[in-house]
């Protein structure tokens, strides 16, 4: 399967590598080759691949695409529309297709000595500061591969031990170019004790094709905690591939929220390992798609260590011919004792030909563990309408009503405030007849 | 006499084409209070769901007429709007969605084909309060998704309460008495009670006469296999207590 459009990356590498941020360095140089020869034997994954069973990324890897040389305009209106509100408080770095905007970016004073900087000048000016958490850390797969024979632009998050970061970093990758290809890399680097939520947004132009090639990796220190939001809001053409890898330090506390919206074909991995005992972490998620959106998670969470917690709940709205994947897994290791997993995915069709496939599976390797999983897909509830019509409430708001309370069970624990109103916002927008429920309240 | 507000003749109904109801036959005037008892399985709940426009029920035959139209011709919504109203026998739970929500946005929808202005927010306040005592629910309650958690003396409560913020002409009561202890019996009777008045009739739809020694009915009426077979004033609730059904089941068959 495509062939073609694999050799074009891999020929493109060779005219590119050279001026790479970081070329030059020994190891960055490596780091990049062994990858191109990873991606150059495998390709793009085909649906005989597990993993990819739901997912057909032929459309993607029949496109060319191209790295923007240079980024198209964007105004400052443009990137305030995408913001929360003009008076929250955070650290905004943007970028536009995959270069650096500091001209549209607030990043302001991060506090205790924290940073949250370009990941290419670092790469350029001291790239030894990213070797510990880039030399060793592949991330698995194809498209991990590519993101990390290209990785030229992202952010560096690194918050010393025991700083707390009062206000989210907001890292917004844009795309506004068509054919455009971006691989933004995202480094987290919590130390010890230290507190930080990051958002990662990504959106683009409606009506173009572009590809969204993102790879996340955070660390986590020892009693630390990390609150991680990642919101989709690519273009309705886009191509949209993310994988976020996590490693928690002892006593750790992660929290995550993928709330994926846009694009055309979106697929997000996060992989969650529990290294050390006590570790605790959340992974929320929505979905919601429609048309002939492919929206698709693949999750795993890790228990490697006793006494760790972890909690999912993932839900999907699907209305049109979309399709929702939900395959999610937790795996408790032999010398996870104590620990406690709880997994649940809950979809709802609105229409007959919106489809979902979940697939939550449990794999317990020690015996003395609490374990529980779930997974549902199903329609608005015919009785809950009933009751909602039998108050003399149209039938048109009750299935707006019962919709935004399916989604508002994810929304609801959205700790940000001004994002979870944003939320709301659009939730309002999207869901069939979902002005209703503002004109009635 | 005056015109009955509700009239029902010859109505059968039937679910997955099982038949439940055989014929009913009942006429309800504004300011009665008709109790309707009968064994399980008579169809006294069908009764009950088919006039509040359930469609999982198939009318297979009869007229119902309401303010002399055809119910039964009108969606769910519109028969709440032109002031029918079922207090459920089980009260559904609507996770993410507040009772004070539910309650505006459905005093605001009959309000609106009255031809009233919506209420705003401090009037909405001031009656939602007013009632809510009726019924002794505290604010936490409003703010709560509707019913969810709620124990089942609560269910019941916010029925009453939905059915006060709505102010019905007809109130068609589904076993609201079922699973009550006597506390909660005799709130939910009190915010039934305070409801009566000559412009408003109420169906008492119930297994036991319990409730009837809180809320007296001017007529009693027994349905057996689809179909009313007996009718009479109070005293019919006691001798059903006394006696049973079987009695009435035996010289009905």
């Amino acid at each position: 399967m495509s062939e073609q459009a694999h050799a074009a990356f891999v020929a493109d590498f060779g005219r590119r590598a050279a001026e790479l941020p970081g070329g030059g360095t020994s190891w960055v140089e490596r780091m990049r080759r062994l990858a191109l020869e990873q991606f150059a034997a495998s390709g793009f994954p085909s649906r005989h691949e597990e993993d990819w069973k739901y997912t057909n990324v032929e459309p993607l890897a029949r496109h060319r695409f191209e790295a923007p040389a240079r980024p198209a305009a964007v105004s400052a209106q443009q990137v305030a529309a995408l913001g929360f509100g003009a008076d929250v408080r955070e650290h905004l770095l943007v970028f536009v297709d995959g270069h650096f905007a500091p001209e549209l970016s607030r990043p302001g004073a991060l506090p205790g000595g924290a940073s949250a900087t370009s990941l290419a000048q670092v790469l350029s000016r001291e790239p030894a500061r990213l070797e510990p958490y880039l030399a060793g850390a592949m991330p698995s797969g194809a498209f991990g591969a590519l993101n990390t024979a290209f990785a030229a632009e992202g952010a560096f998050v690194h918050v010393p031990r025991g700083v707390a970061l009062e206000a989210p970093v907001r890292l917004l990758y844009l795309s506004a170019s068509a054919d455009a290809v971006t691989h933004p890399r995202t480094v987290l680097v919590l130390e010890d004790g230290a507190q930080a939520s990051v958002i990662e947004q990504y959106a683009g132009g409606d009506g173009i094709v572009y590809f969204s090639n993102a790879v996340t990796q955070a660390l986590l220190g020892a009693n630390s905690s990390l609150t991680h939001y990642k919101l989709q809001q690519e273009g309705d053409r886009a191509f949209h591939v993310a994988a976020i890898g996590l490693r928690q330090g002892r006593d750790s506390r992660f929290v995550s929220h993928s709330l994926a919206l846009g694009a055309s074909l979106a697929r997000t991995d996060i992989g969650v390992r529990l290294e050390a005992s006590g570790c605790e972490c959340a992974l929320n998620g929505l979905y919601l798609a429609g048309g002939s959106q492919l929206t698709d998670h693949h999750t795993r969470i890790d228990h490697l260590q006793p006494q760790g917690r972890s909690r999912e709940f993932y839900r999907g709205i699907l209305d049109g011919r979309s399709r929702g994947v939900f395959a999610g897994s937790v795996v408790v290791h032999p010398d996870a004792q104590k620990t406690d997993a709880h997994l649940a995915n809950h979809n709802l069709l609105l229409s007959r030909g919106a489809e979902a496939d979940t697939k939550p599976q449990l794999e317990i390797y020690a015996d003395d563990v609490k374990c529980a999983h779930g997974a549902t897909v199903g329609q608005l509830d015919e009785e809950m309408l009933f009751y909602l019509r039998s108050r003399g409430i149209p039938a048109e708001l009750g299935g707006a009503l019962l919709t935004y309370a399916f989604a508002q069970d994810v929304v609801g624990r959205i700790a940000h405030a001004p994002l979870r109103a944003r939320m709301a916002d659009i939730l309002i927008a999207r869901l069939p007849e979902g002005r209703l429920i503002r004109e009635n309240a | 006499m005056t015109a009955p507000l509700l009239s029902i003749k010859g109505l059968q109904a039937s679910v997955a084409g099982k038949p439940i109801l055989r014929g009913v036959d009942l006429e309800v005037r504004a300011g009665e209070v008709h109790a309707i008892m009968g064994p399980n399985g008579s169809g006294k709940s069908t009764l009950a769901q088919v006039l509040a426009g359930r469609e999982s029920f198939e009318v297979s035959g009869g007229s119902v007429l309401y303010q002399g139209r055809d119910l039964l011709a009108l969606a769910p919504e519109e028969r709440a709007r032109e002031g029918v109203f079922l207090a459920f026998q089980y009260p559904v739970e609507i996770p993410g969605v507040s009772n004070v929500y539910l309650l505006k946005a459905a005093v605001n929808a009959v309000r609106k084909h009255r031809g009233l202005a919506p209420l705003d927010a401090i009037d909405f306040l001031k009656l939602v309060r007013e009632k809510a005592k009726l019924v002794e629910m505290g604010e936490e309650f409003l703010q709560r998704s509707v019913n969810e958690g709620f124990s089942g003396g609560e269910k019941k409560r916010n029925e009453v309460l939905q059915m006060a913020m709505l102010d019905p002409k007809l109130a068609i009561l589904d076993e609201t008495d079922s699973g009550l202890d006597i506390d909660a019996l005799r709130v939910v009777a009190n915010g039934v009670n305070a409801m009566r008045g000559p412009e408003r009739a109420m169906v008492l739809v119930t297994h036991y006469q319990r409730l009837l020694d809180y809320v007296v009915p001017d007529h009693v009426h027994v349905l057996a296999h689809g179909r009313i077979v007996r009718s009479a004033g109070r005293e019919l609730a006691l001798e059903l207590e006394e006696r049973g059904y079987g009695w009435i089941e035996a010289q009905a068959a």
